[in-house]
């Protein structure tokens, strides 16, 4: 029988933020998106702020309500890196395989080494409190599945082992939307169905949920059975990419089809640089939208040859916005995506009409400019058009102005500390 | 509260390692490394984790921090 392990670093920009700050310990705190720049959620928030009911993912202001003087610090994203592959370091001295699920959780295959894994679970989870100063939480199993649903049972700093001998008493009983992969969607399905527990879902049986749901109805009572196969993948192991997007949340309301197409001018330009870089093509393109209601939709193209050209993307993202129904919504955020991908090598048809002789000219003259951005920075050259309006486009040299910045009163202001960005004062 | 201490050390790089000699206080006193009892790992009470010497110095075991990312050393010290 495999032995897989789950680990979860506990509330772990909020731990990071912590070690380097141990004065943060001891007030509420939460690490939030700038506010400025309508990034304002709670990303993650430490013990003292759970306790008052602080949620990750909900807005600032939601947090404040429940925290008045919640102290909100700045995301160092270069720091949870370099911390994610020190814990990382640590795993791969037990196997090869160690698959990331995220910056804060990794699967581990230690079949191979023999060892107990409960025993090597409590060995990582007291080492890398010993060694890094963070805590995690591990779940132990013999499928990826439970080994996850094992690192969420208990946290923080805790290893639980769900075996094929106890996981109908610990598993069957919880909510199904516990079991990886049941979103919010799924949730509502097997709820109409009168299946609410993940015990529900393994006695429902194969064929019923394969009828009602189709493989995805399979894949799903398998894991509620403890059937799951995936195996972990090794260390540089990459899945082949799938698709190629960006997104972003602008700076104020769109409520004109130029603010949009000057958003979208600058997604595609980022989605068709990176295809580029990857030598990558797609053939559809996806659009997401989201409203000053934080309503969301997409919608999809497929286009009539394969691109890697910004202004082929970026007029296909027009068409699909121009055509949806929602158009007169003031938007918030706006995604572009390129699916459907192929690779360069792989050759293109080429083609003799007029539009693709174009393209092919674009192209030519966006791979110079990705040149002199990679010569000069990323700003060397830009469009015209997004000068009209540097904040909404995004840029750079605009955006990262006027951050608000503070110091907790009494902390010592060591340089060599990375200073965490604290956005209001403690009161 | 443990407060973080930044010092200057004279390290010798020797092959795949760095063993430290002599520690400089901020005041420009200097103190010699007698022996490296122990390294490893480890978080700091003052803030941070880094590879901790543990090191004789003047007949007490003081553990001092290095962090290669900032290329800074450190020792911990109560209030």
């Amino acid at each position: 029988m495999r032995v897989i392990l789950h680990s979860d670093l506990n509330a772990f920009y909020a731990s990071v933020e912590c070690l380097y700050r141990p004065e943060l310990r001891e007030v509420p705190m939460a690490v939030c998106g700038d506010p400025l720049k309508r990034h304002g959620i709670v990303l993650a928030k430490n013990e003292l702020a759970k306790k008052i009911g602080v949620k990750t993912g909900e807005a600032i202001w939601e947090a404040e309500s429940k925290c008045p003087g919640l102290t909100l610090v700045a995301p160092q994203g270069r720091l949870y890196q370099r911390y994610s592959q020190l814990v990382r370091s640590i795993y791969e001295e037990y196997t090869p395989y160690v698959e990331s699920f995220g910056i804060d959780e990794c699967w581990l295959d230690i079949t191979a080494s023999g060892r107990d894994g409960y025993e090597v679970a409590e060995e990582l989870r007291l080492r890398i409190h010993r060694e890094i100063g963070l805590t995690v939480s591990i779940g132990v199993s013999f499928n990826k599945i439970f080994a996850k649903l094992g690192s969420d049972l208990k946290k923080p700093n805790a290893v639980t082992e769900i075996r094929s001998d106890n996981f109908r008493e610990l598993v069957w009983p919880l909510p199904v939307r516990d079991l990886l992969f049941v979103g919010r969607q799924t949730e509502r399905k097997l709820t109409l169905m009168n299946v609410r527990t993940i015990g529900d879902l393994a006695r429902c049986g194969p064929e019923f949920l394969q009828k009602r749901l189709g493989k995805w109805g399979l894949m799903l009572w398998q894991s509620a059975m403890g059937l799951d196969q995936q195996s972990v993948a090794r260390s540089g192991d990459y899945p082949p990419v799938k698709s190629v997007g960006n997104s972003m949340t602008a700076i104020r309301d769109l409520h004109t089809e130029t603010e949009v197409k000057l958003v979208f001018m600058r997604l595609s330009e980022e989605v068709a640089m990176r295809l580029r870089e990857q030598g990558l093509f797609c053939s559809t393109i996806q659009i997401s939208m989201r409203d000053n209601e934080l309503f969301s939709f997409e919608r999809q193209r497929k286009l009539s040859r394969p691109t890697q050209c910004a202004f082929v993307i970026l007029e296909a993202a027009m068409s699909l916005y121009n055509d949806q129904q929602y158009k007169n919504r003031p938007l918030r955020s706006l995604g572009v995506r390129g699916v459907d991908l192929s690779w360069e090598e792989g050759g293109r048809q080429i083609s003799f009409l007029p539009e693709a002789e174009y393209e092919e000219r674009w192209l030519e003259v966006e791979r110079t400019v990705d040149d002199l951005r990679e010569r000069y920075g990323e700003e060397a050259v830009l469009r015209g058009r997004l000068l009209s309006d540097k904040a909404l486009s995004g840029l750079r040299s605009y955006t990262q102005m006027d951050v608000p910045t503070g110091t907790l009163p009494g902390s010592s202001a060591s340089p060599h500390l990375r200073p965490a960005k604290i956005y209001r004062e403690v009161v | 509260m443990t407060q973080r201490i930044m010092i200057d050390v004279l390290a010798r790089f020797e092959s795949g390692r760095i063993r430290p000699l002599q520690v400089i206080w901020h005041d420009g006193r200097k103190y010699g490394i007698d022996k490296v009892l122990d390294v490893r790992r480890a978080a700091s009470k003052s803030g941070g984790s880094g590879i901790r010497y543990t090191c004789l110095i003047a007949q007490r075991q003081v553990p001092l921090y290095f962090d290669e990312w900032e290329n800074v050393w450190w020792c911990d010290s109560k209030d």
